[in-house]
């Protein structure tokens, strides 16, 4: 594996779009601090783009870097190397490249101006959705011979998770607003990566005291340790399980 | 050397191997011909380990290949189109390819210098035009002293300098003992070349026979008169 990541991060790191994508974040993160109050209202502004731009660039990235290696793949195929490492090594290959590119772009201006707790967390939340994001946009594409349909499902997945589930969750409490909503709330996040991530970060800043009732609940579950373990459990499960079925896919898949 | 026993194969409702059986011994150019889509390039990714096939075996020196790795390290492939990262240099790729297979066997560079690519080594693969692409496909099936050559229309597109120095390097190989299948369209190639024709229509096995015996069959002297009218009414038509 550690060969055909070698090979992959040399040719991610050539691309123009991981310079542009270390860049764009390096410019909003240091405009945000330039700009802002640099306190908690900063961090979050800063936590609202992480959750939209680096899942949809990791899963457009993801699903375009595989499809654009696909003879490349089929040549390491006809080589004697296990098919599982030749998926895990592009996987870490484009993780690793995506990771590097977020702790500059995000990790440099952190450290330049507010290097505190739920800023780090922040950066944490942020590589994992990297690697969860990366890990779906393999999914999508191992599963889909036809590039467009490959993206096409990658876009569908990340438009799922940042728009229309919190849109039915919406929709679930005002429906059900007679109702105590707080425990099956807590449940319908975990299966969220992306807000999971968000009460992360929210809960280790002051304005979670803003959150009302289901706040002080979140605080109280999420704000403990166990509650910090249980989410970052959660986004391990939800990084190690589409990695698995994707291994277990393309173990065999047809070239 | 290798045996492939039943195999079959269906991309969904379409079978494209149908009980696929058939033995080779080493030392042998064996010629896979058949018409477009006749299941050629599935056999050949079968062997491969690119397609897996649906049921049936291939057995190399008596070992099942279909879960097995290893036993790339003694098969050199030349794709019909070989594509290589655009922006890497031939010798890097020749460097890539040697890291990848990690082998400790004597590599044979020998065909890389008669197509001369040495000179061209610094170019980008992108650049490169498609019959240099091939040479470099061809230098790498060759390049790790294979025991098993697969090699799918490989002189398609190759300048005839180059084609009578790959066809030498085919004859070489065989008389070391190595195992040679080609696919190919091009009659005089496969009658200067293969000992047996293996001819597919299908995904069936419609006849797999000597050179001598086709000929003798239809009393041509020339293989591509024997077959055609061998095949004559017959699934080109």
């Amino acid at each position: 594996m550690r060969k055909v990541l070698k090979y992959v991060i040399y040719d991610v790191f050539r691309s123009k779009m991981l310079i542009g994508y270390t860049l764009l974040l390096f410019a909003m993160c240091s405009g945000m601090y330039y700009l802002g109050s640099g306190d908690s209202k900063t961090t979050v502004s800063l936590l609202h783009i992480v959750l939209l731009v680096v899942p949809l660039i990791s899963i457009i990235f993801g699903t375009i870097h595989y499809y654009n290696s696909r003879e490349f793949i089929e040549l390491l195929m006809a080589q004697p190397i296990r098919r599982r490492r030749i998926l895990l090594g592009e996987y870490f290959g484009i993780t690793f490249s995506l990771s590097v590119a977020l702790l500059i772009g995000l990790g440099v201006p952190i450290a330049l101006w507010d290097f505190s707790e739920s800023s780090l967390i922040l950066l944490l939340v942020g590589v994992l959705l990297t690697f969860i994001f990366t890990a779906l946009a393999f999914l999508a594409s191992v599963r889909s011979a036809d590039k467009a349909r490959g993206i096409g499902s990658a876009l569908l997945l990340w438009f799922y998770f940042s728009v229309i589930y919190d849109a039915l969750v919406l929709w679930l409490l005002s429906s059900f607003s007679d109702y105590p909503l707080e425990k099956p709330v807590l449940i319908l996040t975990a299966f969220n990566p992306i807000d999971l991530g968000r009460v992360m970060v929210l809960l280790k800043l002051d304005t979670s005291a803003l959150m009302g009732y289901t706040g002080a609940l979140y605080l109280d579950f999420f704000g403990s340790g166990a509650g910090i373990l249980y989410s970052l459990a959660l986004l391990l499960v939800w990084l190690i399980l589409p990695l698995i079925f994707s291994v277990k896919i393309f173990a065999k898949k047809d070239m | 050397m290798i045996r492939i026993e039943k195999l079959n194969k269906a991309f969904g409702k379409l079978k494209v191997l149908n009980d696929v059986n058939l033995e080779f011994q080493k030392g042998r150019v064996i010629s896979l011909i058949g018409p477009n889509g006749s299941g050629k390039t599935t056999l050949i990714k079968s062997i491969l380990g690119l397609t897996i096939p649906d049921s049936g075996d291939i057995l190399l020196n008596g070992k099942s290949i279909l879960k097995d790795f290893h036993y790339r390290n003694s098969v050199g492939y030349m794709p019909q189109i070989g594509r290589y990262p655009e922006h890497m240099k031939i010798h890097q790729v020749f460097e890539m390819m040697k890291d990848l297979r990690s082998t400790q066997t004597l590599l044979d560079e020998e065909i890389i210098g008669e197509f001369g690519l040495n000179s061209l080594l610094e170019k980008r693969m992108g650049t490169l035009s498609g019959g240099t692409r091939q040479k470099v496909s061809a230098s790498l099936a060759f390049l790790f002293n294979p025991l098993l050559l697969i090699l799918d229309e490989p002189t398609a597109g190759l300048d005839p300098v180059a084609t009578e120095h790959l066809k030498n390097k085919i004859l070489k190989k065989k008389n070391e003992g190595a195992l040679i299948l080609i696919t190919s369209h091009n009659m005089s190639e496969v009658e200067e070349l293969a000992d047996r024709v293996v001819f597919l229509v299908d995904g069936t096995i419609r006849f797999n026979l000597s050179v001598e015996e086709i000929k003798n069959d239809s009393g041509e002297t020339r293989l591509g008169k024997a077959l055609a009218k061998r095949l004559e009414g017959g699934v080109y038509a």
